[in-house]
């Protein structure tokens, strides 16, 4: 019972304990999924709505599969289509979705800080499935369990982050995650995409490739947005490739036993290099997806049993 | 008429001092003041009670959302809040809806003005057509009509062409410009300061540089013109450089600063605050701290509240879609008080900043405690502490970063040409 929030809003609030305890849990699921064994009563008689704002196909399926696989009703909305085309306001969405006492809401908006204004404003848990460029809490976690799955240990590794960190969500929230359990962390990154105060964040900062990924023990790939490639942020996609896309001779800087990640989708050819992508010897990203289920079953479980507990709480003070 | 102003702390923002007095006030006008113990007769007498007695404040910048967004803000309500925060002088701002560019708005804003507000109202109109930044407004007309300054607000004219034309214009008739000091190509779509607090939130933020690009710009374009320029906000240490250089060089330049970038930085927005969210965005604690020397030192000359009303529907949006803007009257002088709590400046320096500058700057006689100035006062408490309760201000809008904040100075009273303007509770 370490675990102590009403909602997984970011990972800048957990405590290096409260990670722990949801990775912990979430290697248990993971085992029980690869059995066929998931418990269908954790979450029964709970309510999940998945509200995405902005297009996700993995990420929703994942939190579907997650809550479902723990027996909670599971509803998907599709933001764009309904509400916000009527010019509902999201407080006003929010009000609207907690008349009809959801005990789950998993949200996802484009906008850094708008699933915390909607957590102020209903009575049930929410989880952050990534807002704007802030924080994208389940994919650091789930990087974290396949990090410890592959490498025995989340502490005192040296781990590069690489590619478009200035609006990258995941980038936040790993470099979050990593630093709380102490590992050593390299971001590397054309100085375009490099946000703004990084030299602040206590890690090492490189914009070459060879160079910040020395003997590394991970390389976590990020995905380069597309609207990013044409001349405003780098000069083109090839050159991109060329000066930062991951290919062998690149890895060949890290640890011979290094582990390659990343959050999908991929762009093959543009920050990573198809075949490296495949190396089952190398690359962990099947697992990330496997994990991450895993890890998004461990969040709500916590959460429920928080608001369970609440709940009780309640009553019994009423 | 006349009226008696016994046992004062008397601030002099003129003189640069503070002393014990009585002020005798006649026919609208400051008749004398008193520092012996000799006090002439007088119909009405008020006793200070030993607290101060200063020029009202003239806030140059305040938004009134008449015409167009009356819900947000009328001139009764802004005038009650003026009134309550002792500013004695609004001076106000044409981006409203449709902007003040026409003489004809500006004499409905005149007439509204008039009609409703307890305290003086004293217009700007917008520089160019519709604050597009294409054609200059009809500046001739528009200063008859009563407009004493001349700019499109937050909006930057990115035309230098236009622009110029503009500046040259005005200054043939002897229109001062206020211009707003963001690069806006940098600037555009940014809600906070880069930096790493920016990065921590994931918001977009803009390079405090872009502050001095615009105010580089704008400098050039005066010394090309002659022209007499006011920067509405200087609020970051690198700009302060260039500030100096083109006063010292001779320029017709003042600056202005909003009292919540003295009192406020970039970390107070916090978990998304859009309370928090002004324009320009809330700055590093180092740059707070080089504006706040700036005003001690006079080099940045007026400090104003930038008031501008949102209502609850704007502001209760994610951050980076949230109106900017912060309601700023009623809380003018206690949040400028912190600095003088701060023991950073003194309340002569202070005044000179909120009244006596800005006045001089518009050519009105108004802003000092001497013989023949207008009877515009403030009496005031510069200790009295209070927790601020946004419930209880006056404007309509009540979007002010300083709810809930512990606060010191009260206004007991406010007076305009001599006649009390303050309100009975």
């Amino acid at each position: 019972m370490t675990f102590r929030h009403r909602h997984l809003l970011g990972i800048e609030p957990l405590h290096p304990l409260e990670i722990t305890e949801l990775l912990d849990r979430a290697d248990h699921y993971a085992t029980l999924n690869r059995e066929g064994r998931a418990p269908r009563d954790v979450l029964a008689g709970l309510t999940q709505i998945n509200m995405f704002f902005e297009n996700s196909t993995r990420t929703q399926a994942s939190f579907e599969l997650a809550g479902k696989r723990l027996g909670a009703d599971v509803m998907n909305m599709a933001m764009q289509a309904s509400s916000l085309k009527k010019g509902e306001t999201l407080i006003d969405t929010a009000l609207t979705l907690n008349a009809m006492r959801p005990d789950l809401l998993v949200v996802r908006h484009p906008n850094s800080g708008a699933v915390d204004l909607l957590a102020q404003k209903v009575n049930c848990a929410v989880l952050n499935a990534g807002d704007g460029r802030h924080e994208h809490p389940t994919q650091a976690l789930l990087d974290a369990l396949t990090i410890r799955r592959a490498k025995g240990r989340l502490h005192r590794l040296s781990i590069a982050i690489c590619g478009d960190i200035a609006h990258s969500r995941v980038a936040r929230s790993n470099i979050m995650l990593l630093g709380k359990m102490e590992n050593r962390l390299r971001l590397i990154a054309p100085p375009t995409l490099m946000p703004s105060g990084v030299a602040e964040f206590g890690v090492e900062v490189f914009d070459d490739m060879e160079e910040g990924l020395k003997d590394v023990d991970v390389v976590m790939m990020l995905r380069l947005q597309k609207e990013r490639m044409d001349g405003g942020f780098i000069p083109s996609e090839r050159e991109y490739f060329h000066r930062y896309g991951l290919d062998a001779a690149k890895l060949a800087h890290a640890k011979d036993d290094a582990i390659v990640m990343h959050p999908g989708p991929m762009n093959r050819g543009v920050e990573i290099d198809g075949t490296i992508a495949d190396d089952i010897n190398r690359s962990v990203i099947q697992e990330q997806v496997e994990m991450g289920v895993a890890v998004r079953m461990a969040a709500m479980e916590l959460l429920a049993r928080n608001l369970r507990a609440e709940r009780t709480g309640t009553e019994a003070t009423a | 008429m006349s009226t008696l102003f016994t046992n004062a702390r008397l601030i002099d923002p003129e003189a640069g001092t503070e002393r014990r007095g009585a002020l005798l006030v006649e026919g609208g006008h400051v008749k004398a003041v008193i520092e012996g113990t000799e006090l002439p007769e007088a119909r009405e007498v008020i006793d200070c009670r030993g607290k101060c007695l200063a020029p009202g404040i003239v806030d140059l910048g305040v938004k009134v959302s008449e015409p167009g967004e009356r819900h947000k803000e009328s001139f009764a309500s802004a005038g009650r809040a003026a009134a309550a925060g002792g500013v004695t002088t609004m001076v106000t701002r044409p981006d409203t809806s449709p902007a003040i560019d026409t003489p004809e708005t500006l004499e409905f804003v005149v007439r509204r003005a008039r009609e409703d507000s307890p305290v003086r109202v004293l217009p700007m109109a917008a520089l160019t057509k519709g604050r597009e930044g294409r054609e200059m407004t009809e500046i001739g007309f528009l200063k008859d009509a009563g407009a004493v300054a001349f700019t499109d607000c937050d909006r930057v004219v990115t035309d230098t062409k236009v622009y110029s034309r503009a500046l040259t214009y005005a200054h043939s008739l002897g229109a001062l410009v206020m211009g707003h000091v963001q690069e806006p190509g940098l600037s555009n779509g940014a809600c906070v300061t880069s930096g790493k607090f920016a990065s921590l939130r994931g918001l977009p933020g803009v390079s405090p540089m872009a502050e001095r690009m615009a105010l580089d710009r704008d400098i050039a374009l005066v010394e090309m013109t002659g022209a007499r320029y006011h920067a509405d906000q200087i609020t970051t240490a690198r700009a302060l450089p260039a500030l100096t250089r083109a006063k010292t060089n001779g320029l017709d330049i003042t600056a202005g600063v909003s009292v919540h970038h003295l009192t406020l930085n970039e970390l107070d927005v916090a978990d998304y605050r859009s309370f928090f969210k002004l324009k320009p965005p809330l700055r590093s604690e180092e740059d707070r701290e080089a504006a706040v020397e700036a005003l001690a030192s006079g080099l940045i000359d007026v400090l104003c509240s930038m008031h501008t009303p949102q209502d609850e529907e704007s502001k209760r949006l994610p951050f980076e879609e949230a109106a900017s803007g912060a309601v700023g009257l009623e809380t003018l002088l206690p949040a400028a008080l912190r600095l003088y709590h701060a023991e950073r400046i003194d309340l002569p320096a202070l005044f000179r900043a909120l009244s006596l500058n800005p006045s001089k700057r518009l050519g009105l006689e108004t802003g000092r405690l001497a013989a023949g100035a207008p009877a515009d006062l403030v009496w005031f408490d510069p200790d009295a502490p209070f927790v601020l309760d946004r419930a209880t201000l006056r404007s309509k809008s009540r979007n002010t970063p300083f709810d809930g904040a512990r606060l010191q100075g009260r206004v007991l009273g406010t007076w305009v040409a001599g006649r009390s303007v303050t309100e009975t509770a």
